[in-house]
């Protein structure tokens, strides 16, 4: 659970840091409405880390999350109701989620695989459906990111209400522990009742859902929807989940760690923002922080090794003295 | 063991930062004070030698007319970065923001947000088609007709004002190319062109190995021909390599009396070779820095309030003449750059 820390200890420094940097950063009504932009790949880190600490991974969410995007602003276009089209979000969402799952789950595929594969196939439809031009979303629809409660923008509330849901699912629920068991070892988890590939299904659905909200919120933010929205967020989303302390071998995460990093990310990406600091230097830090949440996670782990490793050496080479 | 570990993680995440944030922190109290403007423009994506030549546009007008220019890109050519370092530069407090943006309609949004808080807002090389309403001014590089205008003129002079020539454009569908070609045709029914004839049309769809077939189908088709004009830089490059292999440029080891002109559009950068090796005498394309020069311009003089666009004026820019402002505040930066072996050696772009 400490690991989780890690990320909001570095978020306070970072906010330290960056309000030296420039003296604009440091604008709490300007950090709570910019974090609007960080919602959608928040949801899809929400559901990245049940799958992560389930053991697997899932590189199709963002394509997922642009093909739900693409398909709900076309039924928006055809008049369709914002119940209608919010229905369909999360219907669809669990759909392509399932597909993931099953090939994972039943066919015993692996999710590495699986999901590149659907990365390409969901980014395809896309594309296939909208072509290179965009869709425009009705008027009514627009500007969910522009209201809110007492400052705070509708998408951050939300997200911190999903956010405390999936907590507590992670970590209260029998369902949480046999996602942290299918991680840690799954044939001793199946061996001792856990049903397995219904978790894994399950994982896969809940985060195809997350990212079904997240579409919606994205293209109400944006006023459009187009093939290529959220390109590349999928690494965005196992960057949050890893800097908050999950493991990538799967056992071992949490939601709280999650939404830190979240904020981590965030604040460091605007601050050098408003900075004025190049994005391929952003891009720099940004990989160097994950090198180093990896490192500061598995790193007693490391540690051990090295030394059993060092000691294994000396024993042989004292061997042909001895 | 991890105790240890995570306060040395952040000890050295925090002196990763720090050396970031000197010089950026004492270039901020420096220019805070006074009142000069400051301005930031975004292209499309970093890295782009295109751009960059735009950029070189910017250095001129801030150093010319003393405003702060700052340049901040997305690493690569999408609209949803590009609305990120928007939202962080009003959070910045800029004056201007210089857009080529990636979509004409994704940041509708965010720019209203911005000229909300009274920032001016100029599209350069790309317009924010059927949502003009959302910018203040676009500068575009070059206007239909000066762009046909000079090509002909540059394929006559090249041919010595009579012959057979061909045009080798992208796709049918093409509105620029279309453009440029009917711009051409009517140019050619005037008498200054009567002895030049168009003897064909073909499209190379972009594509290096169509352009460089109907290039050699040309040659081929149509055994008079003295010259080639290919508006595109894809099709201009192919048919480089053809004439260049077929030795049927002028001075070339197979040019017999009528041997083959051939000019276009293009970047300097792509070009060079064939200048060089004398396949292409010379060509033709806009200077991007014109265009960045021109924003830099427009951004400063309207902040500053000395200058109001009105659709149909004309605006006097210093260095560069008269230019017009025409419709929806669509203003074109005009005119065109002609490279030959004698100045291709100055850009890189």
């Amino acid at each position: 659970m400490k690991k989780a820390w890690v990320a909001g200890i570095l978020s306070l420094v970072s906010i330290f840091v960056f309000s030296r940097m420039s003296p604009e950063f440091l604008d709490w009504h300007f950090l709570v409405t910019n974090s609007t932009t960080y919602v959608e790949v928040g949801l899809l880190a929400l559901g990245m880390t049940f799958v992560i600490v389930a053991g697997q991974i899932d590189l199709s969410v963002a394509s997922l999350m642009a093909l739900v995007a693409c398909l709900a602003a076309l039924l928006l276009k055809k008049g369709a109701s914002i119940e209608e089209v919010v229905g369909f979000a999360l219907v669809a969402g669990a759909f392509l989620g399932y597909v993931n799952g099953f090939l994972v789950a039943k066919l015993k595929l692996p999710s590495f695989l699986v999901t590149l594969g659907t990365l390409a196939v969901y980014r395809g439809m896309a594309q296939a459906i909208l072509g290179p031009r965009s869709v425009e979303i009705p008027h009514q629809f627009v500007g969910i990111d522009q209201v809110g409660v007492a400052g705070i923008p509708d998408p951050v509330l939300l997200f911190a209400i999903l956010a405390a849901v999936t907590g507590l699912l992670l970590h209260q629920t029998v369902f949480g522990r046999w996602v942290v068991a299918t991680g840690s070892n799954e044939s001793a988890a199946r061996y001792s009742g856990v049903p397995t590939e219904k978790v894994k299904i399950a994982v896969f659905v809940l985060t195809g859902v997350l990212a079904g909200i997240g579409a919606l919120l994205m293209i109400s933010r944006l006023g459009v929807a187009r093939f290529d929205l959220a390109s590349g967020q999928e690494l965005d989303a196992i960057t949050i989940v890893v800097v908050g302390g999950a493991s990538i071998m799967g056992g071992q995460g949490s939601m709280l760690g999650t939404v830190l990093s979240l904020c981590l990310i965030d604040i460091i990406k605007t601050g050098m923002g408003v900075a004025n600091v190049k994005l391929p230097y952003q891009l720099t830090v940004i990989g160097i922080l994950l090198i180093l949440a990896v490192l500061a996670i598995n790193g007693s782990e490391l540690l051990a090794r090295w030394k059993s490793s060092r000691t294994s050496q000396q024993s042989f080479k004292s061997q042909p003295s001895g | 063991m991890k105790k240890l570990f995570l306060p040395l993680i952040a000890g050295a995440l925090v002196a990763g930062c720090s050396p970031v944030s000197s010089p950026n922190s004492k270039t901020t109290s420096s220019t805070g004070g006074d009142q000069q403007i400051k301005m930031v423009y975004i292209a499309k994506s970093s890295g782009n030698p295109y751009f960059n030549q735009i950029e070189s546009g910017f250095k001129k007008a801030a150093a010319q007319f003393h405003f702060e220019y700052s340049t901040q890109s997305p690493t690569s050519a999408d609209a949803t970065s590009q609305l990120e370092i928007i939202k962080d530069q009003i959070q910045r407090g800029v004056d201007v923001i210089a857009i080529s943006p990636n979509s004409p309609d994704a940041l509708d949004q965010v720019l209203d947000q911005a000229r909300s808080k009274g920032i001016v807002v100029i599209c350069v090389d790309d317009d924010l088609t059927g949502n003009e309403s959302h910018r203040d001014a676009a500068v575009l590089p070059c206007d239909t007709k000066t762009v046909g205008d000079s090509q002909i003129a540059l394929m006559s002079k090249l041919m010595g004002g009579s012959g057979d020539f061909a045009i080798l454009s992208a796709t049918t569908d093409a509105p620029n190319q279309n453009a440029w070609i009917a711009e051409i045709k009517s140019q050619l029914a005037t008498p200054q062109y009567s002895k030049l004839k168009l003897v064909t049309t073909v499209y190379g769809n972009d594509e290096s190995q169509k352009s460089a077939t109907e290039a050699e189908a040309l040659l081929t088709d149509y055994p008079h021909l003295k010259g080639i004009l290919s508006p595109t830089s894809v099709g201009l490059a192919s048919a480089a390599q053809v004439l260049a292999t077929s030795g049927e440029y002028p001075g070339g080891p197979h040019a017999s009396t009528d041997a083959i002109q051939l000019t276009g559009l293009s970047t300097p950068n792509q070009m060079k070779k064939a200048v060089q090796n004398g396949v292409v005498a010379s060509f033709q394309l806009w200077d991007p820095s014109i265009s960045g020069y021109l924003a830099g311009y427009l951004g400063y003089m309207i902040k500053e309030k000395k200058l109001t666009l009105s659709e149909g004026g004309s605006i006097e820019v210093p260095n560069l003449g008269t230019v017009e402002d025409g419709k929806n505040n669509l203003i074109y930066a005009g005119p065109m750059l002609t490279f030959d072996k004698s100045n291709i050696g100055n850009y890189n772009f």
